[in-house]
């Protein structure tokens, strides 16, 4: 036999095993199929679709809002629709639009990065997507009947305490953020678990990509901080419905209570929005610098110090409440510090490009506009870490416009780069390069202008919630520049959307590799198979598709055959066998639906009037998803192993 | 060379990550049992904020100490029922499945034990005082039906393993779910220690 046929025969070999894979992972389209697919790459698409409309609607909410304050007196809006709006505007962009659309990207990424198959918990993934939706789905309801939050996005005792805040809206701030806080759980075990089991063999955990660190150090961030949250919503609940004292001063309770369980959660949470923005960023540059992050050890510690040091800043929120004047400096020492894992990254990013040869496209503008911004809301936000400033502008503009730097600079800005870095991975289309600059150009542009004026505000002393303004203050410019600002950061925006659903519709087929990336996703199809890898990878370096071993294996390698993902182990990335991953099934999505079905019953009161029935079955239909869920298959003595 | 030691030096051996073994739902009941461990941290770190800015007494009178007798009762209930779970799971490694049907049996008889006997002492301090009294209260009843509750989720994941236990589904090959719900029992009985410790214990110091 010739080498030529031996050659030819092992590929044919192959190709019949490749299709074999699609055979065992491929869903066919149905209606059934829609409901109860697994697949992380479908799971992950939706994140990102249903957290953009999420974000059209709170965006919406911020032009509404911007229109009511361009004119001193006036009246677009009533005091009370303000208040609802701006509260919306707030905890859907932190809660519903942020972390889930950074879920998203990391729903899809993550198992492509790590050369998995899929997440380590299919079904829980399908499961925490279902309930962010319906929770999303109930708190933007609550708007559309008019009864939406409206006690500002930290929600302070007593004003949302009963009698303060009577009315429903505050219990759908409540239950709906610990509804969200099943999903958001969920989400971050699955993430550090798919880690920690799943990465392809010979990736250690000096060779994970700065992404999947970023992932990470958010995850166990969430594991820590959200227990915070959801006990102080519970408590909030407990008060309001059921006459308990938590925050009631008249029974012992306390107000800054309240301030201290939400900003431990709360600081962390700046973090947890913007680092898995910072591991885009250290996604997005190596393939427009034409060589890897510099200093990825400095980058790996950094993220780590940050994800400690963030739980241990959440008083710099609270410098104007009168606590101790010792435990002020603390914090605020605390605060400064925590700028310096901050600024490593930084100096490297700025290094990375100094030291490579750029390639200039649009999401590598765009990790430049974000540069600019957060550096620039860094600032701020290390004047905001003195104690005496603080206090002077606390609850002013000045502070809108600062976290408007970090947030929409630090994670928006890079959200975008990453839209239009991955965009050929996640539809298998190319975006058109001209709208996207155009965008870009807008989005920067339109950005400024509506921020950066808020800062001149709020020294001028414009407090922040404000629903309207006499004139003569010397605050109109100001806030008519912001308006006209807002209007053009709309539109950039909106040629976002353009070209995302042209390039959907009409754009050019993608290749498997537009950008000649390091990563691992770039080595799989675009968009990828349901198994993602036929051939699991084999990983050597920190960058896997710049080094020949890796790819040469990707494409000649022996598939993995069945519904199986490799296992490895934590540290090392050894090989430690094959596991079966679970089939698509509808018991997420009911174990989802039940709780949907309690959440209204809490919120309706139907405890033991009413349709308790309904949530009485909503609460069954959890335990018997579950249950159902959980059943271990019935094996035989041999399979399971019984001793004689 | 003995086998051992040619075991012990070969290369692959001498490189290998310690401990070993840990699979996905290990690491998933970890973290989860982990989260849920900060839930009951804030809520004690709630407690102390509120007892540290409140009067000199403790409870705020008119309420006292609470009662100490059922409490004690209670955890020499809990306390001990670790031990026949970590018996039945030992037990099932090995391919017994009488160990692991009798330790989780022992284990629930000692769990519904526990709540009922919550109940009995809810019963007495609802006569004193409610979830309404005061923030003491607030407290006092969320902490221990938090705990309740969770021992309740205990109770139905022991009795589920037992239900599956009985058709057959574990042996020494297949037994992480047994892992997995032990693990989640020993927490409760842990977290228990420590409202023990902060809720009944530290208002008599």
């Amino acid at each position: 036999m010739s080498v030529d046929t031996e050659e030819q025969s092992r590929s044919t070999s192959r190709d019949e095993a490749v299709a074999e894979l699609e055979q065992d992972w491929g869903e066919r389209p149905s209606l059934r199929s829609w409901f109860s697919t697994v697949d992380h790459k479908r799971i992950g698409r939706r994140y990102m679709v249903t957290a953009g409309v999420f974000f059209i609607l709170a965006g919406t909410d911020a032009m509404i809002l911007r229109t009511q304050l361009a004119r001193p007196n006036a009246t677009v809006l009533s005091p009370e629709a303000y208040d609802q709006l701006f509260t919306m505007h707030g905890t859907a962009m932190i809660f519903l639009f942020s972390t889930p659309m950074f879920f998203g990207f990391g729903n899809f990424l993550v198992p492509l990065l790590i050369g998995a198959r899929d997440m380590a918990f299919p079904r829980l993934n399908a499961f925490g997507y279902w309930v962010f939706v319906f929770a999303g789905t109930v708190m933007f309801t609550s708007q559309l009947v008019g009864r939406a939050p409206d006690g500002g996005w930290f929600g302070y005792v007593p004003l949302t305490d009963t009698p303060y805040s009577t009315g429903i809206n505050l219990d759908v701030y409540s239950l709906g953020l610990l509804f969200l806080g099943v999903s958001t759980t969920a989400g971050a075990i699955n993430f550090i678990v798919t880690v920690v089991k799943m990465r392809a063999p010979g990736m250690s955990l000096n060779r994970m990509p700065l992404f999947v660190w970023a992932i990470v150090g958010t995850s166990f961030m969430v594991i820590f901080a959200l227990p915070a949250l959801n006990l102080a919503n519970a408590m909030l609940f407990l008060d309001r419905r059921f006459g308990a004292h938590f925050f009631d001063p008249g029974h012992g309770g306390s107000t800054l209570l309240w301030q201290h369980l939400f900003w431990i959660f709360g600081h962390p949470d700046v973090y947890i929005i913007v680092m898995p923005a910072l591991g885009i960023v250290s996604a997005v540059l190596p393939a427009f610098c034409r060589r890897g992050v510099v200093a990825y050890p400095l980058m790996v510690l950094a993220i780590v110090t940050i994800s400690i040091i963030s739980f241990g800043v959440w008083v710099h929120h609270m410098f104007a409440t009168g606590l101790p004047q010792l435990s002020y400096s603390f914090f605020s020492a605390a605060s400064t510090l925590i700028t310096i894992p901050s600024g490593i990254q930084i100096f490297a990013w700025l290094f990375t490009m100094l030291r490579g040869r750029i390639v200039v496209r649009t999401p590598f503008l765009f990790v430049v506009g974000f540069i600019v911004t957060f550096v620039l809301g860094g600032f701020t936000g290390v004047m905001f870490a003195i104690t005496a400033f603080d206090q002077q502008v606390t609850d002013s503009y000045f502070v809108v416009a600062h976290f408007h730097y970090v947030l929409f600079g630090g994670a928006v800005f890079p959200m975008l780069a990453g839209i239009y870095f991955w965009l050929p991975k996640f539809t298998g289309r190319m975006y058109a390069e001209k709208l996207s600059r155009w965008a870009f150009w807008l989005v920067l542009a339109g950005f400024n202008t509506t921020f950066m004026p808020m800062h001149v505000s709020g020294l001028l002393g414009m407090p922040r919630r404000i629903y309207t303004y006499p004139g003569g203050l010397g605050w109109d410019l100001w806030n008519l520049i912001s308006t006209i600002g807002a209007y053009i950061l709309a539109v950039g925006l909106l040629l976002v959307l353009i070209g995302v659903v042209h390039a959907v519709r009409r754009g050019a087929p993608a290749p498997d590799d537009p950008w000649q990336g390091d990563t691992l996703e770039w080595g799989t199809a675009s968009p990828p198979r349901p198994y993602n890898f036929a051939a699991v990878p084999r990983v050597h370096s920190l960058h896997p598709m710049w080094d020949e071993r890796t790819t040469v294996a990707l494409a000649t390698g022996e598939p993995l055959p069945g519904h199986q993902a490799m296992t490895t182990s934590e540290l090392d990335g050894r090989e430690e066998g094959a596991i079966e991953m679970p089939e698509a099934s509808l018991l997420p999505l009911a174990a989802a639906v039940g709780i949907l079905v309690a959440v209204l019953g809490l919120l309706w009161a139907w405890y033991w009037t009413g349709w308790y029935w309904l949530a009485g079955a909503g609460a069954l239909l959890i335990f018997g998803a579950l249950a159902r869920w959980l059943w271990p298959p019935e094996r035989t003595p041999e399979e399971a192993g019984v001793a004689s | 060379m003995t086998a051992v030691a040619e075991k012990a030096m070969a290369p692959r051996l001498l490189s290998a990550e310690m401990p070993s073994g840990r699979t996905t739902g290990w690491w998933g009941m970890v973290l989860f049992v982990t989260t849920e461990a900060t839930i009951f941290a804030a809520l004690l770190g709630s407690y102390f904020y509120i007892r540290f800015q409140s009067g000199p007494q403790w409870p705020p009178p008119p309420l006292e100490d609470p009662k100490l007798t059922k409490v004690v009762i209670m955890t020499a209930l809990l306390l001990p029922s670790s031990v026949p779970v970590m018996w039945a799971e030992r037990g099932i490694r090995k391919g017994q499945r009488w160990r692991l049907r009798t330790g989780l049996a022992i284990t629930m008889v000692l769990g519904l034990a526990f709540l009922g006997m919550q109940a009995w002492e809810y019963s007495e301090d609802l006569k004193k005082h409610t979830l309404t009294t005061d923030a003491y209260s607030s407290l006092f009843y969320t902490t221990t039906s938090l705990h309740g509750f969770h021992v309740a989720v205990g109770l139905l994941m022991a009795g589920w393993l037992l239900a599956a236990s009985l058709r057959g589904s574990f042996g020494y090959r297949r037994h992480e779910r047994v892992r997995l719900t032990a693990i989640y029992w020993h927490f409760v009985d842990v977290v228990w220690v420590a409202i023990f410790l902060c809720l009944y214990l530290s208002p008599r110091l």
